[in-house]
Order: structure tokens, then sequence, then C-alpha cells
């Protein structure tokens, strides 16, 4: 029996079984995201030492604003995956999600340099709240980006033979993958001044 | 975005529109992302830095969920769905800072 609605929008909603899906998913997101921020607030505001702490962590801001501006780009790269298959250009395509892979790639790289920084100083999760909460949230934020990024190249590569059966279940995937790497970027987008600035 | 506007044989000219959205929005985000660095260094008290940077951030967030994320045209139902859920975010936030200001107000 085939699934209904995987393309075509229910009658009901306006909205495809995929598109319902990753919103549901990114709401289940925010709230997990949405605790580890108040849990930062609440710690931030109940300690004394707070600013000793942070500069003790001695955080590197010119990486982490690099790291900004990749995973910004590489949430350009993927809408303009999305806007090359409604232009019907597959290689196009292929080459923007790949960017956005090798973006994530990049991300990773200087957030593994910026990790081992900090234990060669012996700076783990257990040397203090603000390091704890630290690593808590960048390192969940890093198995997203993982995430995405496997996503992203299952959907460049072998998933890609779909377009050949459905162009436009492929292209509503991509929106969807699309979704959640955005969601990831926005999450950066707080987590970059939270710890880095303030 | 809905769904009858993904079919694929057409809105070439949409998309165009789009992708020339798509830069603007690149831009602006660079733009930003300097403007948050630089009030870093700019020097003023703690509580302006924090509101300025979050004010910042929250126009990046708005600029990738508008726009990016296509919440700028989608359907009702995400608006719910997404209402409901910024709601209980802020109960979660608010409900640990009251439940701190009362213990502090309370004798122990």
């Amino acid at each position: 029996m085939e699934i209904p609605y995987t393309v075509e929008a229910h009658p009901e909603t306006g909205l495809n079984n995929g598109k319902i899906g990753i919103w549901l998913f990114l709401t289940s997101e925010v709230m997990l995201f949405g605790a580890l921020f108040a849990t930062f607030i609440m710690l931030r505001i109940g300690a004394d030492d707070w600013a000793h702490l942070k500069a003790e962590a001695e955080l590197n801001i010119p990486l982490a604003t690099v790291n900004t501006i990749v995973l910004i780009t590489s949430s350009v790269t993927m809408v303009m995956a999305w806007a090359s298959l409604m232009r019907r250009q597959l290689d196009r395509y292929r080459l923007f999600m790949l960017a956005t892979v090798g973006f994530g790639c990049v991300f990773l790289v200087i957030k593994y340099f910026e990790y081992t920084a900090k234990f060669a100083h012996h700076h783990y999760p257990s040397t203090n709240t603000f390091l704890a909460i630290y690593f808590t949230m960048t390192g969940l934020h890093a198995l997203h980006v993982i995430g995405g990024m496997a996503f992203n190249f299952y959907y460049a590569v072998p998933g890609a033979k779909l377009w050949h059966k459905n162009p436009q279940w492929l292209t509503d995937r991509v929106e969807h993958s699309g979704l959640f790497w955005h969601f990831v970027d926005l999450v950066w987008i707080f987590l970059f001044p939270v710890f880095y600035l303030l | 975005m809905s769904d009858s506007h993904h079919a694929v044989d057409t809105h070439h000219v949409d998309i165009d529109k789009h992708v020339r959205t798509y830069i603007l929005v690149f831009v602006s985000l660079m733009v930003l992302t300097v403007a948050t660095v630089g009030v870093y260094y700019i020097h003023m008290s703690p509580a302006v830095g924090i509101a300025v940077a979050l004010f910042i951030a929250s126009i990046k967030a708005g600029l990738v969920a508008c726009f990016f994320m296509h919440l700028i045209d989608e359907k009702k139902l995400i608006y719910w769905v997404l209402g409901l859920t910024m709601f209980l975010f802020f109960v979660l936030l608010f409900t640990g800072m009251m439940a701190r200001a009362a213990h502090q107000v309370l004798p122990t």
C-alpha cells in the first residue's frame, strides 16, 4: 500500500507528511536547546564569579567568528541546492549540497582545534560550571552538525537517484533537510554571543 | 512556502527572486556578525552589552527563519505549532527564574 501525502499536500493541513514531520521534530529541538539555554541563564545569574570562570576558559573569539561565517555560508549553499532543484539543475544541486557538507566539515575541524586547545590547558567539562555548560551545549550542537551532514551527504549522492523517479519528492526532502540545517545554524547564532562575547 | 508552489517544472522567475533574496540575507547576516563582534570590543555596561548582543542575534535568527526556512510564507498550522512551542519555551525559561526569585525572597 502506498503511503499517502508524501508529495501532495494533505487537504486538511495544506502540508505533506515530510513538512509536518520535520517541523514537529524541530519544535522538540527548540525545547531541548531551550532547556539548556534556561540552564545556562540559571547558572550564570547564580554564579558569583562567572566573569572569572569565563576569562579562565580563554575561549577563542576569532576562531568562533570564523565558524559563525562558515555556518552562515553553509546555510546559503543549502538554500541554493534547493533552488537548483527547483530550476531542474541536478549537477549544480549536487555541487551546492557537497559544498554544504564541506562547510560542515570545516566547522567541525575548527571545533576540534578549539576543544584540543582546551584539553591541552586541562580545561574539561568537570573543571567548572562554565566549562560544563559550554562543552554540553557546543558538543550537542556539534552532534547536530554531524547528523545534518550525514543527511545532506545522503541526499547529495545516493539519495539523488530519486530525482529520476520523482523529482518533486527529492526537492521536498532537500527542503526538509535544509530546515534542519538552518535550525542548527540558528542555534549557533545564539551560542556564539552567549558563550564567547557576553 | 506552500507545496502548491513547489511544482519543479515552473516558477523559474519565482526562484530567481528567491535567490536574490537569499544573497541579500547572506550579506545582511555577514554585516550583523561583524556588528556582533564589533560591539564586544566597545566598552559598555554588561546589561547594555547583553541586550545589544541578543538583539542582533534575534535579528539574525529572524532572517534565517523567515527567508532560509521559508517561514515568511508558510501554512497557518506551522505558525500555530511554533507559537505554542515558543510559549512553552518562555514558560520553561521564566519558571526557573521565578522559582529562584521566590527562593531568595522566602526565608530558608
